[in-house]
């Protein structure tokens, strides 16, 4: 990570995240983040990798007895201290499963984070976000005639494409990916892969991956964790050609993982 | 061959039961033939006299339909807002907690108590209230059975309500809240949204419960054979007059009230029957 340089987007300082008291699932994690970068985490089932990225998101706070601690700055500003629902407009999230909102159209669907927010919007300046979005996620050829139908109709990967783009409609400052391609057929992955390497140019984007070779193919740079440690950051060359700890070694040559 | 047994025992006891609501549904519309032929179907429903001085005998079902119609639907409106609430308490805010549980064990409890309970209560508690409000002078009436039966149905509407609201799945939850949404603002567009039609076959089976409760409304309602007009006439509902009169009748007026039987027990399987529907719509 020293070769990390310039304003950062998002910085961690010793952040920490239990589920239960005196046991922490993340354990005292640093790192900073630059912007219009991928970022990937990795590491086996269980290691932390989306609870810390869940901490970024603040959406741990759903749920009872869950306590982060440390600073996490976005734009220099902490997350931590904010009111959580600017943090989720600043930092949007890509989950596992495509998840549209099945009652909603498509056209709905991708305008629902100002809605939910109580932020009321002209049609035009609507049609504009939304159009905006579709085609930032390469979705918009595809849908533009049937706007009206449900996001349920929808194929899988498609599905997930509406979901990024709805994230992005909030003109985030961040994307977080909470393994967003593990529900999906390799050609989806490899649709939404392409897109991540495009939407790099105006977002940063922090994708939360078991898979290494995924990691290898979009990310600048390189998390692995282990057992709620951060055992290595560097940029993903280093890490897939020269990793400095024995673990990623391993964990990169499927020793475990 | 013990198997065979057992499945022929099963047999046996399902098609019993069949024959039973069949052999009910029989001898109703068997009990019910004298009056429609002598009224005809049609004018027994559309008319609303209730004479049964000799010679001059002339029944209809009216007074009674708008009675239960009226005291079930305004019953209805005055439950949900509360079961809504408390179903939202239990189903989403509270979802799981031990404050839940407790809620939803004491919602649950109001369900069991005997019709004849809340009669009473309604009887000496609710009554010399709506007399001392001025409300109406006696204190019977829709208003009075209306506020007892919202009471009554509130745990059917509100359970079902819950079990469908805590239904919506967790990743569509997090999804809005990932966009910045509040607590209110994920009820209204996500969660209530997608239980809707799941809250509305509650409401329908709380309907169909209103319908047909008989003995606390018969305490409560006046007992006056005319079609209600406003929250504070008397009347009677198609359980209520049955109730009331089925003792002391014969001949025509006992058939008359069958039919109005039957007439409930067809309006309450229709009622119940489109709750299935929404339901089983739902959960395949």
């Amino acid at each position: 990570m020293n070769n990390l340089t310039g304003e950062y987007l998002l910085e961690l300082k010793k952040v920490c995240v239990s589920y239960t008291p005196g046991k922490n699932a993340v354990n005292n994690v640093s790192a900073d983040i630059l912007p219009n970068t991928i970022t990937a985490i990795m590491g086996p089932s269980g290691c932390g990798k989306s609870t810390l990225l869940r901490a970024i998101n603040r959406m741990h706070e759903l749920y009872p007895n869950i306590v982060t601690t440390g600073e996490i700055l976005l734009k220099g500003k902490d997350v931590l201290k904010m009111n959580p629902s600017e943090v989720r407009r600043m930092a949007g999230m890509v989950f596992q499963r495509p998840n549209p909102f099945p009652t909603m159209s498509i056209y709905d669907n991708v305008i629902a984070g100002y809605g939910l927010n109580g932020i009321r919007l002209k049609k035009s300046e609507k049609d504009e976000i939304v159009e905006t979005s579709l085609r930032n996620v390469a979705l918009w050829d595809e849908v533009k005639d049937s706007m009206t139908k449900k996001g349920s109709f929808l194929s899988g990967g498609q599905q997930q494409r509406l979901c990024i783009a709805r994230a992005l409609a909030l003109k985030p400052e961040l994307l977080l990916m909470d393994e967003p391609t593990s529900a999906l057929d390799p050609i989806s992955t490899n649709r939404i892969e392409e897109l991540l390497l495009e939407l790099k140019e105006q977002f940063t984007i922090v994708i939360v991956t078991h898979n290494t070779s995924q990691a290898a193919r979009i990310s600048n740079y390189s998390m692995f964790m282990y057992l709620g440690d951060l055992v290595e950051y560097d940029t993903t060359k280093q890490m897939f050609t020269k990793p400095k700890d024995k673990r990623t070694e391993d964990y990169l040559t499927g020793v475990f993982g | 061959m013990k198997d065979k047994l057992f499945k022929s025992f099963l047999f046996a006891a399902a098609g019993l039961v069949l024959l039973l609501a069949g052999g009910m549904f029989y001898s109703l519309v068997g009990g019910s033939v004298n009056a429609f032929r002598h009224f005809g179907l049609v004018d027994f429903i559309t008319t609303a006299d209730w004479n049964p001085r000799t010679g001059e005998e002339r029944y209809g079902a009216l007074s009674f339909i708008s009675g239960t119609l009226f005291t079930a639907l305004f019953a209805l409106l005055l439950c949900i807002p509360f079961s809504l609430p408390v179903a939202l308490f239990n189903g989403e805010y509270f979802k799981g907690k031990k404050i839940a549980v407790a809620a939803s064990s004491i919602v649950d409890l109001l369900a069991g108590i005997p019709s004849i309970v809340y009669g009473l209560w309604g009887f000496y508690t609710l009554r010399p209230l709506i007399v001392s409000s001025g409300l109406n002078e006696q204190g019977f009436g829709i208003l009075t059975a209306s506020v007892v039966l919202a009471i009554m149905i509130i745990p059917y509407a509100s359970s079902l309500s819950t079990e469908f609201i805590s239904m919506v799945p967790n990743d569509l939850k997090e999804g809005a809240y990932s966009l910045g949404a509040t607590n209110l603002e994920v009820i209204r567009r996500v969660s209530l949204p997608i239980a809707g039609s799941g809250i509305f076959a509650a409401y329908i089976l709380a309907l169909g419960r209103a319908l047909g409760e008989t003995m606390a409304v018969t305490m409560l309602i006046g007992n006056t054979n005319n079609i209600p007009t406003s929250l504070f006439d008397t009347g009677n509902t198609m359980a209520s007059i049955i109730a009331n009169q089925f003792g002391e009748a014969d001949g025509l007026k006992l058939s008359s009230l069958i039919a109005i039987g039957l007439l409930l027990f067809l309006i309450t399987a229709g009622i119940n029957s489109i709750a299935k529907l929404v339901m089983r719509k739902i959960l395949h």
